[in-house]
């Protein structure tokens, strides 16, 4: 693992622009959706489709809160603010 | 109740968009003759599909969004549009891991290999020496791997995996295997031996003891970074679960197309009672998936059966189908190993010439040496 992941991995700054990792895929599914990582090869859940729908407006959005806020309000955004987090640490997505 | 709020492996158990661990035995020819071999292989069937239906099934594997798909056989090199198909899939963003015994494994193919992050490799070596290995997969068979293995170390492929199936025979050597595999810079993958294929005839005295199953299970308890493809779910009954979704996945999240297109529920059940299928028929293999009577059958909800009395169902969940199947278990009985010993008391049930035989063989024709018998 690289340095520079290294860092990202552990500071996950949701004022930053993030983005699902250019070596990522997303599967639809009912519970919300599977990614692969070509490049770890491991394979994460999103288990729910706001989560997924968060992820999907990551690379657009100024940062991960505004994605957050986008799709979920109130104490719900500090859940999957964490959820975020987790989804960097196993770089599934990754800093803009 | 929202989705999200079901238990994964409860959604996974009702199926999925397509399948997470999708095998394709690309062909029945292979060099070897293995005494466990879960698809009986060793001659080629004419029926096999052509180049262009291999890539159609691609196509929908990428349409599908299947990741990656684990090609196997057979010795899937022997086939001479190999790195035709494997190319196909990458470009169209399907990831390939392959099983491979390693005998066409040179240097030139190693090289060729090394270059794609879309391409694993998984080595099978049954024993960590030649007599260990070789009394299963065949004289030779262990030098074959290793020199494969040092192609690909020389290559610079990566971590690419060393592939065992785990024997009463190899499991004290297990940590040699770790040693060997730290060696190479390889992943240790370890998985279960099915009584199915060739195995239904060697599975008793292959299969592990019951104090092993143990000690594995302790063992990879401890190294949760060791790959089972899921296999050892019903040694979760020993305690906390091992790594993974700890369900049979059969026709849920798991299936296999054979080397005619055939499409059965898991890589272990080769028999025409798992018999989903064929990629060839109207619809393709995504109308299989999604509508055949029999995988819509195994993703409906299942009793407990036999163990519904036992408090560890809901962490074995009955154990393997295939298991189960091909040693004349009820499908809704114990697994032949489970690890109380409810299996044991089963099979003693089933005499040994009722167990189902697989349906399916392409075994080599070789003349039966009279001589040698005694």
């Amino acid at each position: 693992m690289s340095r520079s992941t290294e860092r990202q991995v552990g500071e996950f700054d949701p004022s930053r622009q993030w983005r699902l990792d250019p070596q990522v895929a997303l599967r639809d599914e009912e519970f919300g959706a599977l990614a692969y990582h070509y490049g770890t090869r491991r394979l994460v859940f999103l288990k729910s489709r706001d989560l997924v729908e968060i992820v999907r407006k990551l690379a657009t959005a100024p940062s991960a809160t505004d994605a957050v806020a986008a799709v979920v309000s109130g104490e719900q955004q500090a859940t999957y603010e964490a959820a975020l987090s987790r989804l960097a640490i196993s770089e599934i997505i990754s800093a803009a | 109740m929202p989705l999200e709020n079901i238990p994964l492996r409860d959604r996974f158990k009702l199926g999925l968009q397509a399948p997470i661990c999708m095998t394709w035995e690309l062909t029945y020819a292979c060099n070897l003759a293995c005494i466990h071999c879960l698809s009986s292989s060793g001659r080629r069937d004419p029926r096999e599909l052509s180049t262009d239906e291999a890539k159609a099934v691609i196509d929908e594997m990428a349409a599908l969004k299947i990741f990656y798909v684990n090609i196997g056989g057979g010795e899937p090199l022997i086939r001479s549009d190999f790195f035709e198909l494997v190319d196909y899939a990458v470009a169209k963003g399907v990831g390939v891991k392959f099983s491979t015994n390693g005998t066409r494994l040179d240097a030139d193919k190693a090289a060729r290999l090394a270059g794609s992050d879309y391409i694993d490799i998984q080595i099978s070596l049954d024993g960590a020496d030649a007599a260990t290995n070789d009394a299963i997969r065949g004289p030779g068979s262990y030098e074959t791997a290793l020199r494969a293995m040092d192609n690909l170390k020389a290559a610079n492929f990566g971590p690419f995996k060393i592939s065992v199936v785990m024997t009463r025979q190899n499991i004290p050597q297990i940590a040699q295997f770790e040693e060997i595999a730290h060696r190479y810079g390889a992943q240790l993958r370890l998985t279960r031996l099915r009584p199915s294929g060739r195995g239904v005839d060697t599975w008793d005295d292959l299969h592990p003891t019951t104090e092993q199953q143990r000690e594995l299970y302790r063992w990879l308890f401890d190294r949760p970074h060791v790959l089972t493809g899921d296999s050892f779910f019903h040694l979760s009954a020993l305690g906390d679960p091992l790594e993974g979704l700890n369900l049979c996945g059969a026709g849920r999240v798991v299936c296999l197309i054979d080397p005619v297109g055939d499409v059965y529920a898991c890589p272990f059940v080769i028999h025409e009672d798992f018999l989903a299928g064929n990629v060839r028929d109207e619809g393709g293999f995504t109308k299989v998936w999604r509508e055949s009577d029999l995988f819509l059958s195994l993703r409906e909800p299942s009793s407990a059966g036999a163990c519904a009395s036992c408090g560890s169902y809901d962490a074995c969940q009955g154990g393997c189908m295939a298991a189960k199947f091909f040693t004349g278990i009820p499908l809704d009985g114990p697994d032949p190993e489970c690890v109380f010993g409810h299996g044991e008391e089963a099979i003693k049930k089933v005499a040994i010439a009722l167990r189902p035989g697989p349906s399916v063989d392409h075994s080599a024709r070789t003349p039966v040496a009279l001589a040698a018998r005694q």
